[in-house]
């Protein structure tokens, strides 16, 4: 068995693009090499990556294919042999499978007798395989966005490749990828180790002479090298943090090859600006850490990680240059904050005219005359229902929501939308209930976000939300397949979210309504909506398949009531008197259906006579007002438990009794029986939508 | 703050030397330096140099600085940071050798930029020109997270596929020089120093009466509707010649030499005058959103015009 070593050798690839092309590059040199034979059974596979490069290292590689054998059919034995002499026809088939004709053989088959001849393939090796079928499956590799380089432009890939590594044991595999050939030169640290090649003498070595060349290849290591200088950064400040920031610690992973982090500071004068200002210019623009007090306040520090490691001299060079960009940002965002005061929000109200929503439909001004009346509508019905809020404060926020598109700190950090109108809001003295309401409109922007903290930031979230969606599905814009370039579904997602987490007494209903006048888009706009409430059911709050359908089918209306029903549904069916109850209610269904194609009418269940379905009768009966009461009350565990009751009362029933009696009178009670109960007892799910074991 | 050092200071480069020192570098590496183009132009692409050269087979290698006028920015002088006009230093490299990074790499070192002393990192940034039909992948070179180059592998411009590609350098030099001259304030980058009495000029003192008078021409002096007339005009002079010459190049026998005469140069820049009207009229406050998208499209129309004639009158004679 040998190790198979492969890197790729690239101008800097884009950091988001890294982590999925080390995991693809794996999986198709493994499945390459299972395709071919080549990989033994105790193989192991590593990847590794870098800015500059993608790896992978496969132990346990076939030094060849085994040899096979394989038996070919020809012309017919008549037609082959013509008095014990072969024909052209024998001849060409033996030519063509690369035997003599003395080795042909006799095959009996069903249609006669038939010419056959055992071909022997030889396995090939290795390098010969690799050579021929690796470059294929690299230059297949998927890239959000590639390049041509080369004249008369025959490949593309990310960037251009610069360098190709291909060994097995201490040999070089003898390929080309991109009019490269492979060889066992690879490269070091830009600065730290230069522009001489790095000599790999084997797989087993590859990571130590890389990290000799200054390159930690190993993505797990430098993550963790990155957290722990983080860490160390930070205690030269007493008692602070650093701000945890997953995606960041990711991206600056795979923008360095040999990491190292410096801490910088800046004048405590910046921080009379918003947090969210300062954190989003030293995330988005700078790659810094933020660094918290212990009270969780943002101190006058940050972390930058870099990709090199400096002496002490360098690294205070490299801290004053971090500074002095850091603060020139800073400085331009307060200029931006200090020019956006001179015109208050209210005074952007009329240039939102200016500010295109949608071509078609028309300009934020619009939008917000549309988003007024639908948030007026939900408010009305909140109202009705004695919900709490401040109506006042929610109009001024609905009709100010907008107009930090025109600020010039949004135009600066457009991912600050909402975010600085509220801070704005909160500065110009438009009350906290306004500025906090502005400020949340956006949330949540993932199914992981938390949703608008207020009952005024909730119903502006919605309303925005709904508006865009009914406006858009009105001008024939609504999502299709995997396209979504208004974002739609995302919008609708949030409303559910919204619906589900919050305390506002809304239906789906009314909310596709609020927004709406033709009936037409309102329907399609509902089942837009009940869809992702069958997808947050499922895939945010991980309710099976089969439960979210039994649920949604007994109604999809009330957001919060359905995740109740599906909770209580969920712990039900674990025990065995439900799952039985649910398989009886599955054949109920089906006999309901059965007799409904061969037109057989349902009848008063008073007529019954078998004791079983008297038994069954009398239980449903005493029953159904219990769980009726319990559905009322939303006790919906405390129901099915009812349910689960009629157990013994089902069992015996379809033990003992026909159902589809010859007596048409008997049979239609039997029908008037089974479906009452399945009727009476679906409020909560249809429970024949459960899959039984 | 811990301090860089003064010798670092002393030493380092005036603006102008900073100038002299990337010209001397490539031109050392076979490019052809220009002088900046005399139009007004919003980035050194948009000079012929790049956006006309890049076209067609033959290989090329020029640089040049390249003063780029982006009205919007102005900030009458009083912001440190930001400048109506700025100056690049473009480079286009046609095809790009195979160790351009690494070239690139040395010009730097050329600057007396010490790598081992610093953090150096290429960072994912696409560019794309709309108007222009051009984009390109690359990155911006981020020097102790100072971004002071764009890099740009070139893939269409005038919405054509280019074959060769090349690789365009944009080095940001007032960013560079303040860098190196350590000075918080673009205005103070020392632009000259005698080398006699060792006397100083600065950015400031070269160019910020300019800053100030263009941001007050920008901002609140220009004329609208005569922008817009203006506009017009030249959209028409260049519409009406580039009609023109869609007759001759489909004409079958019309003469290489009517072709190769053919005033394409002069159409592209009365091209680049719509453009820079449009930028003035955009930081007039005059063009509404909604308008925004059209105007570039007329702009669009022009330059994409341009470069299609060109690639044709190239192939033809």
């Amino acid at each position: 068995m040998s190790d198979f070593l492969f890197e790729i050798g690239l101008e800097e690839i884009p950091a988001r693009m890294i982590a999925g092309a080390e995991a693809e590059l794996g999986k198709r040199v493994q499945q390459l090499l299972t395709r071919e034979r080549l990989l033994d059974d105790g193989a192991t596979v590593k990847t590794f990556s870098t800015p500059r490069r993608l790896a992978v290292l496969v132990a346990g590689v076939k030094s060849e294919q085994a040899d096979v054998e394989e038996k070919v059919t020809g012309p017919s034995w008549s037609a082959a042999f013509k008095d014990g002499r072969a024909t052209k026809a024998a001849e060409a088939f033996a030519k063509k499978a690369g035997v003599d004709v003395t080795a042909l053989e006799r095959v009996a088959t069903p249609k006669g007798e038939y010419v056959g001849a055992t071909i022997k393939r030889r396995g090939v090796a290795a390098p010969e395989v690799l050579a021929s079928e690796l470059p294929k499956e690299v230059l297949a590799i998927y890239w959000a966005k590639n390049m041509y380089w080369r004249a008369a432009k025959p490949e593309r890939f990310v960037r251009p490749v610069r360098w190709i590594v291909a060994m097995l044991d201490a040999a070089v595999v003898p390929l080309e990828i991109a009019g490269i050939a492979a060889g066992k030169a690879s490269r070091g640290h830009r600065i730290l180790h230069g522009d001489h090649s790095v000599v790999i003498t084997s797989g087993a070595a590859y990571v130590d002479e890389l990290r000799a060349a200054s390159v930690v290849v190993h993505v797990a290591e430098r993550r963790q090298l990155i957290r722990k200088a983080l860490d160390k950064a930070t205690r030269l400040v007493a008692g602070a943090r650093w701000r945890e920031d997953e995606p960041l610690v990711e991206t600056v992973v795979n923008l360095t090859e040999w990491p190292a982090v410096i801490l910088g500071g800046f004048e405590q004068e910046y921080l009379d600006l918003p947090e969210e200002v300062l954190v989003t210019v030293m995330r988005d623009h700078q790659k810094y850490f933020a660094v918290e007090d212990g009270n969780g306040k943002l101190a006058p520090h940050f972390l930058a990680v870099l990709n090199t490691k400096a002496d002490e001299d360098g690294e205070a060079i490299i801290r004053h240059g971090n500074q002095k960009v850091l603060r020139a940002r800073f400085k331009d965002a307060r200029f931006f904050w200090e020019v956006d005061q001179k015109t208050p929000l209210a005074e952007r109200v009329e240039s939102l005219k200016s500010v295109t929503f949608q071509k078609e439909l028309g300009s934020y001004h619009w939008k917000t005359e549309e988003n007024l009346e639908t948030a007026s509508f939900l408010a009305e019905l909140c109202t009705k229902a004695g919900v709490k809020f401040d109506s006042d404060a929610l109009t001024t926020a609905v009709r100010l929501a907008k107009t930090d598109l025109t600020a010039e700190l949004v135009k600066e950090f457009t991912e600050l939308q909402g975010v600085v109108g509220g801070l704005y809001a909160r500065a110009q003295g438009l009350g906290e209930k306004t500025a906090l309401a502005i400020y949340d409109q956006y949330t949540p922007a993932s199914v992981e976000d938390n949703i608008p903290v207020s009952v005024e930031g909730q119903l502006l979230g919605l309303a925005d939300r709904i508006q865009t969606i009914a406006a858009m599905f009105g001008i024939g814009l609504q999502p299709t397949g995997s396209k979504d370039p208004f974002a739609l579904r995302r919008a609708a997602n949030a409303i559910v979210k919204i619906l589900a987490e919050s305390e506002l007494p809304l239906k789906l209903s009314e909310v596709a309504h609020s927004a709406l006048t033709d009936d037409v888009h309102e329907r399609k706009v509902l089942e837009f909506l009940t869809e992702r409430l069958n997808f947050y059911l499922k895939d945010v709050r991980g309710f099976s398949y089969d439960v979210v359908s039994a649920v949604l089918a007994s109604g999809a209306d009330d957001v919060r009531d359905a995740i109740a029903r599906a909770e209580a549904l969920s712990a039900a069916r674990a025990s065995a008197d439900f799952e039985a109850v649910s398989a009886a209610f599955k054949r109920i269904n089906n006999i309901l259906r059965q007799a409904a194609e061969k037109g057989f009418a349902v009848g008063s269940p008073d007529a019954v006579k078998a004791p079983e379905a008297q038994k069954l009768k009398d239980a449903a009966a005493t029953l159904a007002p219990e769980v009726a009461k319990l559905r009322q009350e939303r006790k919906y565990g405390d129901a099915l438990g009812k349910i689960a009751t009629l157990r013994p009362a089902v069992d015996a029933f379809f033990d003992k009794v026909m159902v589809l009696d010859p007596d048409e009178k008997i049979r239609g009670a039997h029908l008037g029986l089974i479906d009452g109960v399945l009727k009476g007892f679906s409020g909560i799910a249809d429970f024949s939508e459960i899959v039984t074991a | 703050m811990a301090s860089i050092g003064s010798s670092t200071q002393k030493s380092a480069l005036t603006f102008q030397e900073l100038l002299f020192r990337l010209q001397g570098f490539w031109a050392e590496r076979g490019c052809v330096l220009q002088q900046p183009y005399d139009v007004e132009v919003g980035a050194g692409t948009m000079a012929p140099e790049t956006f006309l050269r890049v076209l067609g087979p033959n290989p090329y290698r020029v640089g040049y600085a390249q003063p780029s006028r982006r009205p919007a920015d102005g900030r009458y002088g009083e912001n440190p940071n930001r400048l109506f006009k700025h100056t690049q230093f473009q480079l286009i490299l046609k095809p790009p050798p195979v160790n351009v990074q690494e070239l690139y790499l040395e010009s730097l070192a050329a600057l007396g930029i010490d790598l081992s002393k610093h953090d150096l990192k290429f960072e994912e940034d696409n560019w794309e020109w709309p108007a222009g039909g051009a984009w390109g992948v690359g990155w911006q070179v981020m020097l102790d997270g100072l971004e002071i180059t764009q890099f740009t592998y070139f893939q269409q411009c005038g919405g054509m596929d280019l074959d060769p590609i090349c690789a365009e350098l944009t080095y940001g030099l007032e960013r560079i020089a303040a860098f190196l001259q350590d000075v918080d304030s673009i205005y103070d980058i020392v632009w000259a120093r005698d080398p006699k009495t060792g006397a100083k000029i600065t950015y400031g003192e070269v160019r910020l009466a300019e800053e100030l008078q263009f941001s007050v021409y920008n901002f609140e002096e220009a004329d609208v509707p005569r922008l817009w007339e203006h506009f017009n005009s030249y959209e028409a002079e260049a519409h009406a010649l580039l009609v023109r010459a869609g007759a001759l190049f489909e004409k079958e026998d019309a003469s290489a030499t009517d072709k190769k005469r053919f005033p394409l140069l002069p159409t592209y820049e009365l091209a680049l005058k719509c453009s820079n009207l449009f930028n003035i009229l955009d930081a007039r406050g005059a063009i509404s959103v909604t308008e925004r998208v059209g105007v570039i499209g007329r702009i669009r129309a022009l330059a994409v015009g341009v470069a299609k004639a060109f690639a044709v009158q190239q192939a033809a004679t």
